[in-house]
């Protein structure tokens, strides 16, 4: 054929339907004794042979130092890379001159979750989360304010595999 | 009113009752078994969350169903509309009317305070009508099934659906002759048409799956097409016509065909436990055939115990339908038309032709009509099913795709 098409090659008058079919019914039949590869979710959520990526992206989380503030330093870096524009930053200055965030909202229906945020942070305070349960009776839930995204517990994620930094 | 007659309608109405919770819990059950049974055979584990083993979750659908909006397309024709599902469920339910279920009951004669005597002469048979012409009935009502389907497509004014009761009409009318065709295999052995009769020869000489082996196989695929189930489903096909006939339907019109399907399913699968399989006869013993004229616990559990046949029975048919539908492909059209009226029809009319010179010769020869007659029946069988067998597995009466035809580019 000219035009680079695939001909499957399909069996033709001397294939037996029968042998087939009683083949398929035995096949069929010892699955059935076969144990489940089923998780069962709410109360299992990590198998044996598999768990959640520790490179997943999910809900966001900011860290804290110490004293348990913020450790935002409130630079206008995140609000600036971000593709889907959710993070509403207004920054404010204290008595010795330090910076801090005065709202720090990141809207998680807007954000596309490509973690730019934490791969541009400086002091490593906003990361993207290990997390995927965000069900809330809320819309205006979904506005993560400072105090909520410091009051996060569930890991961060490591967005690259730290044995292997470039990705080869 | 006489003590016959009440004791006539208090008969009836139990054994109606009983019959029809029989199906109704049976669908239930057997979609549950669907359910969980197509899980375990993809290595899943299918609903197990409400009630044990989630035997409540259709409980729990059918529930949702009732509360969900009902849709009227905008073209469809009202009436029909509503009355295609109704037409699909009751044949099947009324199918199961004429098949008996278990070993028939002593008589009774008793006197309740305020209602007077009951009485009932004659052993109480275990089937809703004990019709005469049973296998007429049969026949007649599992043709009506395609109505409700040809209606509902029709009615629907969709052309998925349309399109599907098209199939499911030209489907079901030729699977129906090869059906029929391969009964008239069992009235020669029997002689009769009444249910219970067909259950009484097998008592009497083998299960007419030895007898009528050949037949057993075209009415076991003949019924999968009948009851419209994988591989048969091209009224459905859900990859080529969204659902076939039942596309616009919704809510409980939606369930309904859904019943149908399962009620179908139960029925076919009590149709060939009854002309294949000796009924509600417990094979090797003679204990259950006896006909008891008082009430005794043998009487009770002689019922019991043939119900339990019966049930044993239909269940390994049902499980063998959803083990199929979970494992075969669906056939394509032509292959359907092909297998129809290629295959089953010429080999029910030759095997109709050797099984009466068979039984012809068998009564000319006096022989006893016993074990013996069905045993030296099963070995005529035998050379029948091995070329029939021989033929498909060659290719020669069922091909797969052809070759395709080259094109000169």
């Amino acid at each position: 054929m000219a035009i680079g098409v695939k001909v499957m090659t399909r069996p033709g008058q001397e294939v037996s339907y029968l042998r087939a079919a009683l083949r398929g019914m035995a096949l069929t039949f010892g699955h059935l004794f076969r144990p489940a590869v089923t998780m069962q979710y709410p109360e299992e959520k990590s198998a044996a042979d598999w768990t959640i990526s520790p490179r997943w992206r999910g809900t966001h989380r900011m860290l804290t130092d110490e004293q348990g503030r913020a450790k935002c330093v409130a630079c206008g870096l995140c609000p600036q890379i971000c593709p889907a524009n959710c993070i509403n930053l207004v920054p404010g200055e204290d008595e010795q001159g330090n910076r801090y965030p005065l709202i720090y909202e990141i809207d998680e229906f807007r954000c596309v979750f490509c973690g730019y945020c934490q791969e541009v942070c400086p002091e490593e305070a906003i990361h993207v989360g290990v997390h995927y349960e965000n069900a809330e009776y809320d819309r205006d839930r979904f506005v993560y304010d400072l105090e909520r995204l410091c009051a996060q517990t569930h890991p961060v994620s490591t967005l690259w595999d730290p044995s292997d930094p470039k990705g080869e | 009113m006489t003590p016959d007659i009440k004791g006539f309608l208090l008969v009836s109405v139990l054994r109606i009752l009983f019959v029809f919770t029989l199906v109704m819990v049976g669908v239930i059950i057997v979609i549950w078994v669907e359910r969980r049974g197509s899980a375990f055979l993809q290595d899943r584990l299918g609903p197990n969350r409400v009630g044990p083993f989630g035997l409540l979750q259709n409980i729990a659908d059918g529930l949702k169903n009732i509360m969900k909006e009902e849709t009227w397309p905008a073209q469809a024709d009202r009436l029909l509309f509503l009355l295609a599902p109704a037409l699909s469920f009751v044949p099947s339910m009324l199918l199961f009317a004429v098949i008996p279920f278990a070993a028939p009951l002593p008589p009774f004669d008793f006197t309740l305070p305020l209602l007077g005597q009951f009485t009932y002469g004659g052993p109480i048979p275990m089937v809703v009508a004990d019709l005469p012409v049973g296998f007429l009935f049969i026949l007649a009502f599992s043709s009506l099934a395609v109505y409700g389907i040809v209606l509902a497509g029709w009615s629907s004014n969709s052309k998925y659906a349309f399109l599907g009761a098209m199939r499911a009409s030209a489907q079901m009318i030729s699977y129906e002759i090869a059906l029929g065709m391969s009964l008239v295999v069992v009235l020669l052995l029997t002689g009769n048409v009444t249910l219970s009769s067909v259950i009484a020869v097998q008592q009497e000489t083998t299960w007419f799956v030895f007898a009528a082996t050949l037949a057993f196989m075209i009415f076991h695929v003949a019924a999968f097409a009948e009851t419209n189930r994988l591989p048969f489903d091209l009224a459905e096909a859900e990859a080529e016509l969204v659902t076939g006939f039942h596309t616009e339907y919704s809510s409980m019109k939606f369930s309904m065909f859904f019943i149908a399907e399962y009620a179908a399913l139960i029925t076919m699968s009590a149709l060939l436990a009854t002309f294949f399989f000796g009924g509600w006869d417990i094979p090797f013993t003679a204990w259950d055939e006896q006909v008891r004229q008082t009430w005794s616990l043998g009487a009770i559990m002689q019922f019991l115990l043939t119900h339990a046949a019966f049930f044993v029975k239909m269940a390994v048919f049902v499980w063998i339908y959803i083990w199929v539908r979970w494992t075969l492909p669906r056939f394509r059209f032509d292959q359907l038309m092909h297998l129809g009226w290629k295959v089953l029809l010429p080999t029910a009319l030759v095997y109709i032709v050797t099984m009466a010179t068979a039984v012809l010769v068998l009564d000319s020869l006096t022989v006893p009509h016993d074990w013996r007659y069905g045993m030296i029946l099963f070995a005529v069988n035998i050379p029948l099913v091995i070329g029939f067998l021989f033929g498909l597995d060659r290719g020669r009466l069922l091909t797969g795709a052809q070759e395709p035809v080259q094109v000169e580019r």
